[in-house]
């Protein structure tokens, strides 16, 4: 590592609707050095990667590279500059072959683009053997292993004379023998004297490649610090450090009989697998884990959308089998999606048709709808959830997005369900909206619904959870109670440490 | 009630009042019972269609496929005729081949998930075609006598094909507006992932309104071949395009979701008489496609404009949702 500063982001803010993703975040890379980036699920690395890459603008600071300052950044102008990014998926064009991949943006065409196809395949031979890869240039991109696919990557970098080289999560679906070729190839690229940017939820092999670290949480730079300085059990504090500010209302509830039961589920499919949890009637359970640990593909198997091939779904006692969302309806199940603007409601019909969509066998006789009941329903959740609206036959479409998560959740609600799943309920909606629900989970629990909530934030996690069932690598790690939860045991076992060593590090750190 | 959810249709409803004054000024004799009726007459088979062509369209497919299929129907309804079968069983007979047809499409788009234009591309070649290779071009000829106007004379002949269209039309209006099935197909045309996460499941629906589709082509097609006295083996050509228009002017989405049948009627209405009124207003009538191009495309470009208008919330939808 040399002291020259490469790249240096100062005071960057920036907020997605009124959700802050960075603020203020200060960060520095020196030429030559591998510099790790850490931090939560929605800590800010993502935000601050894509305004150094220039795929967003950030509101307000300064992204200077070699001490100037860069000026209407965007993907192109920040490529022409030699800052490169890799991505956890390769972003190769399957079909074309591996030359035309890295001569994409690389080659000056002459007059009319003419291809100098000799000089193409000649070039990115030069470039694959510099980053030691043995890679035919005329295969298509698309047969080739996800490493080799890396290797590709990383020698059109090369090839662009990248400075900075932003590396999202490289390692995540690597053997142990292509990470050790990975590490070999960045060492390499370090002594070039190439800046690396190294995002990974993989503490343990930081020490390994890494020279710094910096740790981002809720957008702002808690810290950078030498790697050597520093041990996981100080990184993990580091990353969580957070307050439970919030006040969260939860009561306790006499918990019924088990409602919903997981013996050894599993799905090839969803990337599942020897899933074993039950959750009570009146209970809340939480389901953490880092994006990628398979809550969400957990609970789309759950509701039949993608089939489980392994281990049984045990509903209030009776063995299910549930292969389509409606049948899971039938069985009492409910599911709000993650992704409320993109499939929790339908954001071109109206409030009522939106909050009557599962359950219009119900409200209709002979296939005839009563509309008055729906009416009725309609008003009856706008008032019990507080929906801001002028009217209900208005497009859900002009609601804020607290409101639309409400009746993205009303639908459920009338459809009484036994146990509802609730995927990131939370996530992108303003403070009211977010206690609103809350109340409305605990209500729903002295109600006897049992709850099935996945959250990627540690207070509301730690704050509404009964118990806390931890997933990682596609299973569940750990299920803790709420009185043995913390913050730091959460992170530690959804990044896949044992348990044991996690409380053991943390007897010793006391 | 809130008319700005109706503004394409007031749209389409304006411009056809236009045409209607403009012809009146110009011509009119326009307005006489005889061409009111023949106007009624000749366009209820297309208005049929375009019914069939608003559910496909509201659930984000098409089919283009109905106008060889309305062919095909054309002449098993003379076969069969002519093999003896009685005039009242037509009806049925027609409706059930036809739904049996659309059941095709329907397995294909629904169940196999294959692109809707593809399917219904590779059928409108597939129908008309084997229509050709066992009608040698020949058409359907020496008809029995009760099967032209069902034997009720033309009278009471084209008063019922006109009241057939018309108790479809309001039948199937009442039941998008209050079936859950209805509910269902505007919702899988609008998102289908989020109607199948609600429970809606879309295969069903798809394969449903391919069907009604079908059956609707069937009940056209028969209505349409008892207006004459001989089958001809290339009913129906360009049909299709007919129906698409008829369903686009009347202000539904072509992406599915938007759309109803009120204004399906009135696209019909204007495209059906715009021929006629250029005749009638002494224009060459050579002008006719050219016209309705430039009407479905004024309908599209409407279409946007009235979106970035934002009349239809009356201010209600905040500035920074606006998309």
């Amino acid at each position: 590592m040399t002291d020259a500063v490469l790249l240096q982001a100062i005071n960057i803010t920036k907020s997605y609707a009124g959700v802050q993703a960075l603020k203020s975040a200060l960060f520095e890379l020196r030429a030559g050095e591998v510099h790790a980036l850490i931090g939560e699920n929605g800590a800010g690395k993502s935000t601050l990667i894509k305004i150094i890459t220039g795929a967003v603008e950030p509101d307000s600071g300064e992204i200077k590279l070699s001490s100037s300052t860069i000026t209407h950044n965007s993907p192109r102008v920040a490529k022409q500059l030699g800052i490169a990014a890799i991505y956890q998926q390769p972003a190769l064009f399957p079909e074309l072959t591996v030359a035309e991949n890295i001569a994409l943006g690389l080659e000056q065409t002459g007059m009319l683009g003419r291809v100098d196809w000799r000089e193409r395949r000649r070039h990115s031979a030069e470039l694959l053997a510099q980053v030691g890869a043995r890679i035919d240039v005329e295969r298509a991109a698309g047969e080739l292993t996800m490493p080799e696919q890396q290797l590709v990557e990383i020698a059109r970098s090369l090839g662009a004379k990248a400075k900075v080289l932003i590396m999202d999560e490289p390692t995540a679906s690597l053997s142990e023998e292509d990470t050790q070729n990975l590490f070999r190839v960045i060492r390499n690229l370090r002594s070039a004297g190439v800046g690396i940017i190294y995002i990974s939820h993989r503490l343990e092999e930081l020490p390994v490649i890494a020279d710094r670290v910096t740790v981002l949480r809720d957008g702002r730079t808690i810290d950078t610090r030498l790697m050597s300085e520093v041990n996981r059990q100080a990184l993990i504090q580091l990353m969580v450090g957070r307050e439970l500010s919030a006040v969260f209302p939860k009561k306790e509830v006499a918990l019924g009989d088990v409602a919903l039961e997981l013996r050894q589920l599993g799905s090839s499919e969803a990337g599942i697998k020897d899933i074993n949890l039950s959750v009570r009637a009146g209970e809340i359970v939480g389901l953490a884990g880092l994006v990628g640990a398979g809550r969400t593909e957990l609970a789309r198997t759950i509701f039949g959308l993608t089939q489980a091939d392994q281990g049984e779904i045990v509903l209030r006692g009776k063995h299910v089998r549930i292969e389509s969302p409606s049948q899971a309806i039938k069985h009492g199940l409910a599911y709000l999606p993650e992704d409320r603007r993109r499939h929790g409601v339908i954001l071109d019909m109206q409030i009522g048709a939106n909050v009557t969509l599962a359950s219009l066998d119900r409200l209709s006789r002979y296939g005839v709808m009563d509309f008055k009941r729906e009416k009725e329903i309609a008003a009856d959740y706008i008032r019990r959830l507080g929906v801001k609206t002028p009217a209900i036959y208005v497009p859900v479409s002009t609601l804020s997005g607290g409101n639309q998560q409400k009746i993205a959740l009303s639908r459920w609600l009338v459809t009484r369900p036994s146990v509802l799943i609730l995927d990131e309920p939370t996530q992108g909606i303003d403070v009211g909206a977010k206690s609103e629900i809350h109340a409305l989970m605990t209500e729903l629990a002295s109600e006897g619904v049992a709850i099935l909530m996945i959250s990627s934030e540690l207070p509301e996690i730690l704050g509404m959870s009964d118990r806390v069932a931890v997933m990682h690598g596609g299973t569940i790690a750990a299920i803790l109670d709420r009185k043995d939860a913390s913050q730091q045991k959460i992170l530690a076992l959804a990044l896949g440490h044992d348990l044991n060593e996690v409380e053991a590090q943390a007897k010793a750190v006391r | 009630m809130n008319l700005g959810r109706y503004k394409r249709e007031l749209a389409a409803a304006v411009a056809f009042l236009l045409l209607l004054i403009m012809v009146g000024i110009s011509a009119p004799s326009f307005f006489s019972a005889e061409n009111l009726r023949d106007l009624a007459v000749n366009n209820a088979p297309t208005l049929l269609i375009a019914i069939g062509m608003t559910l496909v369209i509201l659930v984000g497919e098409i089919d283009i496929s109905v106008g060889s299929q309305f062919a095909v129907c054309s002449v098993v309804a003379g076969e069969l005729a002519k093999a003896g079968v009685p005039v009242g069983l037509l009806l049925p007979c027609l409706i059930l081949i036809g739904a049996a047809m659309g059941a095709i499409n329907g397995l294909l788009v629904g169940w196999l998930r294959l692109p809707s234009i593809i399917v219904t591309l590779a059928m409108l070649v597939a129908w008309r075609d084997a229509l050709r290779w066992v009608t040698e071009g020949t058409w359907v000829q020496n008809l029995p006598a009760n099967f032209q106007w069902f034997g009720l004379g033309q009278t009471v002949g084209q008063l019922l094909i006109v009241v057939i269209a018309l108790i479809v039309l309001v039948s199937f209006s009442w039941a998008l507006r209050n079936l859950g099935a209805g509910r269902a197909i505007y919702a899988v045309g609008s998102d289908s992932e989020a109607a199948r996460l609600a429970g809606v499941e879309p295969q069903r629906v798809v394969f449903g309104v391919f069907v009604l589709m079908g059956a609707l082509v069937g009940l056209a097609a028969l209505l349409n071949a008892v207006r004459f006295s001989v089958v001809p083996s290339n009913a129906g050509l360009g049909l299709e395009l007919k129906a698409v228009a008829a369903v686009v002017v009347g202000g539904a989405a072509i992406t599915g979701g938007r759309g109803t049948l009120l204004g399906t009627l009135i696209g019909a209405a204007l495209l059906g008489t715009i021929g006629t009124a250029l005749t009638f207003a002494g224009i060459n009538p050579f002008w006719e496609k050219a016209i309705q191009g430039a009407i479905i495309l004024a309908a599209l470009v409407s279409d946007v404009a009235l979106d970035r208008l934002r009349i239809s919330d009356f201010g209600l939808r905040s500035k920074e949702l606006s998309r």
